[in-house]
């Protein structure tokens, strides 16, 4: 195959999670290709250690973006490197924000198709397949593009367990142009803030507490956040309370949503949507706490209580407060 | 101002869905509705519009059969007219390929619209890359993940989410803003609103007469394919207790027993 490319987003001067987990599939993807990481952005020079550790042989650096959105310049970066160095078989961008934007930029602007929610590639013959979890994980669908390359695939995070390479590499670090892309860069980044946050990320949190509309009101979501800070996890959502406005985006839990796989997941005052079940079904362990006993979470739940979780919430927080006290 | 909002009617999500067996595409032949996520756009859009001091909130959507309920629902709400391209070529299409119908449709719209609200992703499809592949096409900036919007002296504000809290982000119109879920809430329509849906109108399109080859869409322009359908491993259920108001005690058990107390 030829080479791979794995968008390589970072976030103060480290490569996301993400990104050492594409890298770790590239490599067992690439055959005998080069698996190389394209970063941009103030410091992203600095990553190129760690990208090499995960397997890139070369590191693409756009540089810093300065107050500019990602998507148009550096899809542009991308572009045009493509044009002067030769495209890559495979380019595989994380699920983020940011990372949607630049691969539907880059998309429009090469006129090649994306496939995006990946949870799985794999290698059959020239070509890659994909793997999605359709109707809430409960069948896998497999794809593949019929035209040349290069395909662009956004993947899910934590499809795949993120892996040193056995001989670390240290890349070369290639600096590539940031283009001028005119009107489609004229959105601007001012003021950044950043939401108090106590724990772990949503995505890398051994434990995960999830609330939904059974809590009753926005309030009662601060059982949920007490009790993923007693268990130093982090606090999800479903996306029927998110879409109710009681909690931000950035906590919604499934398929519109965020992928977990932590070791336990409670999910409190949750039916289980298919829409929520496929972006927690991966949890090594589940349990749910929902007062209708035909929920369908408790067809997926390791231990399932069927009770009020106002109730119940209330009383489990305080066990766990006199035991760790 | 003018706004426009990309729409999209899909199989009521209450129902379960299915795939074709030949096409292992969607099937849609039922009664469409408006995607939920797409109601945040269209309050978004009123609420834009009636701080403007006038203007309109136009609908655009694409549906390979000729469906009008769910943009009805939109019309209800407040929206002004639609603009639906519908052609059975466009069955099949991928997020580019909707793209691409998408940004030929904002171009017949006269006034053009200064600003084109879009959800974050659809409920059935939810690829999430057409507010973006759009913007593109139509040569114009994009804000993605918007949770608040303003427009003042033909600038749009949006506080853009991120991993760990919010940016603000300035641009300049025509612009694409793609809303999240709950970021205001949709109204109801009211009884006046639903009858006088009835007679906004709806003007047509098919591919053909937006000047695209067909080609570019439908199963062809999507350039892609699906190999397989199979059932994923299941997972089974385990315990089950009713509460009895010690419960509480079985799950903090559960929890010492995986060593996360």
């Amino acid at each position: 195959m030829d080479s791979i490319w794995v968008l390589a987003e970072q976030s103060d001067g480290s490569p996301l999670g993400i990104v050492l987990e594409l890298l770790t599939a590239a490599r067992s993807l690439a055959g005998g290709g080069a698996v190389e990481a394209f970063t941009w952005g103030a410091g992203a020079a600095g990553t190129a250690r760690v990208l090499g550790e995960y397997g890139a042989t070369k590191v693409y650096d756009a540089g810093d973006i300065g107050d500019s959105l990602p998507g148009p310049r550096v899809a542009a970066a991308i572009a045009q490197r493509m044009a002067v160095g030769g495209a890559p078989a495979a380019i595989l961008v994380p699920t983020t924000y940011d990372g949607r934007d630049i691969a539907g930029r880059l998309s429009a602007r090469l006129d090649r198709p994306v496939l995006t929610n990946v949870v799985g590639l794999a290698a059959e013959g020239a070509a890659l397949v994909t793997e999605h979890a359709i109707f809430g994980g409960s069948q896998v669908l497999r794809a593949r593009f019929t035209s040349d390359g290069p395909g662009i695939y956004v993947v899910r995070t934590k499809s795949f367990a993120a892996e040193p390479a056995e001989t670390a590499a240290t890349p070369e670090v290639v600096a590539v142009e940031l283009p001028e892309t005119g009107a489609t860069d004229a959105a601007k980044v001012g003021a950044r803030h950043v939401e108090a946050q106590s724990g772990p990320k949503l995505d890398d949190a051994p434990v995960v507490v999830s609330g939904g509309r059974g809590l009753g009101s926005a309030e009662n979501y601060a059982w949920i956040v007490e009790l993923a800070d007693l268990l130093h996890g982090a606090a999800g959502a479903s996306r029927a309370i998110v879409d109710a406005g009681w909690v931000p985006y950035s906590h919604q839990v499934g398929q519109t949503g965020k992928t977990v796989k932590p070791t336990v997941y409670i999910a409190a005052g949750i039916s289980g949507a298919t829409q929520h079940m496929v972006g927690m079904k991966g949890a090594k362990n589940i349990i749910a706490i929902n007062k209708d006993p035909d929920a369908p979470i408790f067809s997926i739940a390791d231990l399932g209580v069927v009770g009020d979780v106002s109730k119940v919430l209330p009383k489990l927080i305080e066990t766990i407060k006199s035991r760790q006290s | 101002m003018n706004v426009a909002v990309c729409v999209k009617q899909i199989p009521d999500p209450v129902e379960p869905y299915t795939l074709d067996a030949s096409t292992n595409t969607l099937v849609r032949d039922g009664k469409l509705v408006l995607d939920d996520s797409d109601s945040y756009g269209v309050e978004m859009a009123l609420q834009l519009v009636e701080a403007s001091g006038g203007g309109d909130v136009i609908l655009i959507s694409m549906a390979p059969n000729n469906e009008t309920s769910g943009l009805r629902t939109a019309l209800a709400m407040g929206a002004a007219s639609a603009v639906l391209v519908s052609d059975p070529v466009l069955k099949g299409s991928d997020a580019l390929g909707t793209a691409k119908v998408l940004a030929a449709a904002v171009r017949t719209l006269d006034p053009a619209p200064e600003l084109v609200l879009t959800a974050t992703e659809s409920t059935d499809g939810y690829t999430g890359t057409t507010p973006v592949q759009l913007a593109e096409l139509l040569g114009w900036p994009s804000v993605t993940f918007a949770k608040h919007v303003e427009v003042a002296g033909g600038i749009v504000k949006v506080q853009r989410q991120t991993e760990a809290g919010y940016d603000e982000v300035t641009s300049p119109l025509p612009a694409v803003v793609s809303v999240t879920a709950g970021v205001v809430e949709p109204r109801y329509p009211s009884f006046k609103g639903i009858m006088a849906a009835r007679s906004k109108p709806v003007s047509e399109h098919t591919v053909a007469s937006l000047g695209l080859n067909p080609g570019e869409v439908g199963f062809g322009g999507a350039r892609q394919e699906v190999v397989s359908v199979q059932a994923a491993e299941a997972r089974s259920s385990g315990e089950i207790v009713v509460d009895e108001g010690d419960a509480h005690e079985r799950v903090a058990a559960f929890l010492d027993q995986l060593k996360v107390l």
